[in-house]
């Protein structure tokens, strides 16, 4: 890719052509705050955060919407801009219920971030009380409007990422929200709860509705792993707390998903803590289970195995290995039917 | 897949054929969909009006158990008007000319008897795939749990071969597998006739390689029983025992009675899994496993990419990994594997796998990497048979004559029932319902019963009927919708209470042993 040279704050920057000024001063570790910009959605040019100067240019340029070309001078610090970006932030503080005390979101809040990168306390405007209620009918989304700072993320995600074509942006002006469908609660609407809306959200206006309450953002452990569902591989972060899974994300910038992922992906992790996950090796006498120890199950199976190896022969032994297990446990199956009981009766279910 | 889900969005036209892609594989319908916006062409072959069709610009919707009716009779049309891509068939295959003796039978206005489509509609899939400037073709079950599973996936094959649908990207040959790890249990062998990497168990110099690398003097060198014999086997009284890991056999394999009557018959059950689930009641030993969130791995998915998967809860109570359970039991069988960690396993399985041996647990972070990657220096393989290279030489054409299914519907039975998954749960049901929130969504199974058929059987939306076969009956609550065809039901094996699995029929592709699920015949009681 052609690469072209601008100077950024004074300093002498690459990118690659076609770039924005935004992504450009990114690469070049240079922080401006973004809120309804994201790498997934691209540009949006609603919320004008990331306001820059260009040499040339009259008035503030938005930089997530405009290319750096080659000789560019960008100023992404003036006063200017700062006042311009307070000003902005102040406005969406004093327009919603942003109170970060008991948020969900606080510590991973882009409005939150803007603010604390800008040093504001609080908004000098009058606040305008908001007192939408709140869309809890969906069972694992919870959708406050409160919240929404109108940056479109979700309907952009919606739309064009996954597709699902649920998410609109209703009414106009101050009424602007966020709707399902034809303005139709969340839960009754053909919402197909990818969570792609909450991964994408800014603030906490789209929450993962399990996860509320169970931990703050700082206090949990990130996993890379891959999800356990079906074939596609999708990649993802279980969020861990206390031994404990509180909520999964998509990881943002991995092949094959790239931070999507489905209702099972998303919500289906709370089986692994279930009461009813099997907790001690059990034995059948009489027609019922009895718990035992590993020794004690171990070594009656192998005692019964060998012994029906010496009975019967090693053909009247099969195995049947697992699509869901990793690829070291399935070799060590193969492994263990063909070397330790010496057949090749192994096989699973790939054709369900 | 021969090719990548990363090029989905470039294909310019689409052709997906017995997939619910929706969903079964939703983050590939993301794909498709953002492909649809691009403009891109979908075209869907479905006996179902399943949701992809909103984005497809056609879709053909054949009946039950008809695709090799259907796509010979396309490839007889592409051949007819001359659309076939003859320099890659000269170049590149073998077997022309008996293809084309094959799908010769199949002109439209007799295909169409078969498949219930006009012949102007065969015509005109016939165009569309014959004028495109690629096709990428992706299938999932609907394809291969028909007694003509093999079949039916070799005239797939026929059909991109025969438009030189393969060896670049945005082609190919595209199955979605349906289960995390399905792609890496088979390419680790465990399957009866191979092992890693599809290497032949009944070839001596295979055997002796592992032979010596676990030390061992020989390995058995006939091949073993794939599940329906063991069942058959188990039946029988020939095979006494039964280690079965992470499976729901009652629930997932066709004609449950049958299942049952096989587990209970065995002299040892072993089930290792994480609950105790409907089969492991039959057990005789059960081991509590650790699941995904609690083991150090790699599943390979659908594109063939191997991907890290990593350990971040403990298992509860006394629950051990798979691993550590079967090498503990072989140690005490007299074989001990001694590993210390889940990579020294997979470094032995790459040194004995050539289309893995680049694949290092350090070269895995990040993207992960798709096989073949036979060294340190490739960096994988994103779509096969680059430069229509193929491993057999030349491509060969496999054309197939059309077969019905096992079982058709008769007076006494006039129903096709096809089974398959919901968005909302998955397989056994075993996870998704006990997770919180999917009961709330799909709290029970629903039969799809077409408008027409309910009117006539005066069923209505909601009722509870009988879904009767020859094997077994169900009660389940009835849907009334045009997602069904006239004649044909539809339900899934989600639910112990309502399992589709009661009813359906335990016929086999007689090559993969592959079940009919795709197609039995069933009657409706109204109750």
């Amino acid at each position: 890719m052609k690469k072209i040279a601008l100077n950024i704050d004074g300093k002498d920057a690459q990118a690659a052509e076609g770039d924005t000024i935004l992504n450009a001063a990114r690469e070049n570790g240079i922080y401006i705050p973004t809120l309804c910009y994201h790498p997934r959605t691209k540009q949006a040019g609603k919320c004008r955060i990331c306001v820059v100067e260009v040499k040339g240019l009259p008035d503030l340029q938005v930089s997530c919407s405009l290319q750096a070309r080659d000789g560019m001078t960008v100023n992404t610090t003036s006063e200017r801009i700062i006042e311009t970006r307070k000003m902005i932030v102040e406005l969406y503080l004093s327009s919603g219920r942003h109170n970060c005390i008991s948020c969900e979101a606080s510590g991973e809040c882009e409005l939150q971030d803007a603010a604390y990168h800008l040093g504001l306390e609080k908004s000098n405007f009058p606040v305008i009380p908001k007192d939408l209620p709140v869309d809890s009918s969906s069972p694992m989304i919870i959708k406050d409007m409160n919240k929404c700072i109108q940056c479109f993320r979700c309907v952009e995600g919606c739309n064009n990422v996954v597709v699902n074509e649920v998410l609109e942006m209703g009414f106009r002006g101050g009424d602007m929200t966020v709707v399902c469908d034809t303005n139709k609660p969340m839960g009754k609407s053909s919402c197909v709860i990818c969570g792609e809306c909450v991964q994408l959200c800014p603030t906490a206006a789209l929450l993962e509705k399990k996860a509320a309450g169970k931990g703050r953002t700082w206090e949990l452990k990130k996993v890379r792993t891959t999800c356990p569902y079906c074939g596609v591989g999708c990649q993802m972060h279980l969020h861990v707390k206390d031994n404990e899974i509180i909520k999964v994300t998509g990881v943002e910038d991995a092949a094959p998903n790239f931070g999507t992922l489905c209702i099972k992906g998303r919500f289906g992790y709370d089986f692994v803590h279930s009461p009813e996950r099997l907790r001690s090796p059990l034995i059948k006498r009489d027609g019922e289970f009895v718990e035992a120890s590993w020794e004690e199950a171990l070594d009656f199976t192998a005692e019964k195995l060998l012994e029906i190896k010496k009975t019967h022969g090693t053909e009247a032994i099969v195995g049947i290995g697992c699509a869901r297990t990793t690829n070291e446990n399935n070799y060590i199956m193969m492994k263990f039917m063909r070397a330790a009981v010496g057949t090749n009766n192994v096989d699973h279910c790939a054709r369900t | 897949m021969t090719n990548s889900i990363r090029e989905i969005e470039d294909c310019p036209v689409i052709f997906v054929i017995g997939s619910n892609t929706t969903e079964t594989h939703p983050v590939i319908a993301y794909s498709m969909k953002r492909a649809v916006k691009k403009g891109s062409r979908l075209i869907v072959a479905d006996p179902r009006k399943i949701e992809l069709t909103r984005w497809a610009a056609r879709h053909f919707r054949h009946k039950v158990g008809t695709d090799i009716a259907l796509l010979n009779s396309v490839m007889y049309e592409i051949i007819r008007n001359d659309r076939h891509d003859k320099k890659f068939i000269e170049n590149h295959t073998e077997g022309f000319e008996e293809l084309k003796r094959t799908v010769n039978e199949y002109p439209p206005e007799r295909a169409s008897e078969i498949c219930g489509l006009s012949a102007d509609e065969i015509k005109e899939l016939a165009k569309i795939l014959g004028t495109a400037e690629k096709t990428a073709l992706f299938y999932t079950l609907g394809i291969t749990e028909h007694v003509t599973g093999t079949d039916n996936v070799k005239t797939c094959a026929n059909l991109q071969m025969l438009l030189g649908n393969l060896g670049k990207e945005c082609t190919g040959v595209n199955p979605l597998r349906g289960q995390n790890n399905v792609q890496g249990a088979c390419d680790m062998g465990v399957l009866p006739d191979v092992y890693t990497g599809y290497q032949k168990a009944t070839d001596p110099e295979v055997r002796e390689k592992f032979a010596r690398a676990w030390g061992l003097k020989a390995l058995p060198d006939t091949e073993g029983a794939k599940i329906p014999a063991m069942f058959d086997g188990m039946l029988h009284g020939d095979i006494k025992a039964l280690y079965l890991v992470g499976e729901n056999l009652v629930m997932s394999e066709p004609n449950q009675a049958h299942t049952i009557k096989a587990l209970e018959k065995v002299d040892f059950l072993i089930v290792q899994d994480i609950f105790l689930n409907e089969t492991a009641k039959y057990a005789h030993v059960v081991f509590p496993a650790a699941c995904f969130a609690e083991t150090d791995g790699t599943f390979t998915n659908t594109e063939r990419r191997v991907q890290r998967v990593r350990k971040a809860v403990e298992p509860p109570g006394n629950a051990k990994e798979d691993g550590w359970i079967i090498s503990e039991l072989s140690r005490r069988m007299g074989y001990v594997m001694g590993y210390s960690s889940t990579e020294e396993i997979w470094e032995e399985t790459r040194k004995l796998t050539p289309s893995m041996s680049g694949i290092t647990y350090e070269r895995l972070e990040g993207d992960g990497l798709q096989w073949p990657c036979p060294d340190l220096q490739h960096s994988g393989t994103c779509y096969l048979y680059c430069d229509n290279v193929f491993p057999c030489g030349k491509a060969q054409f496999q054309p197939a004559h059309w077969k019905p299914p096992a079982e058709t519907p008769d007076a006494e039975y006039p129903f096709v029932l096809t089974t398959g998954r919901r968005l909302w749960h998955y397989h056994t049901g075993t996870q998704t319902r006990r997770s919180a929130g999917f009961n709330e969504v799909f709290s029970e199974e629903l039969i799809e019963v077409n408008p027409e058929d309910a009117r006539r059987l005066d069923i209505k939306d909601g009722d509870y009927i009988l879904a009767v076969s020859r094997r077994g009956k169900v009660k389940v609550k009835a849907w009334v919708t045009e997602r069904v065809p006239s004649g044909v039901c539809f339900m899934t094996f989600h639910f112990h209470e309502t399992c589709a699995n009661v009813l359906t029929n335990n016929a086999f592709d007689p090559v993969t042993a592959t079940a009919e699920y795709k197609a039995c015949a069933i009657r409706l009681e109204k109750i």
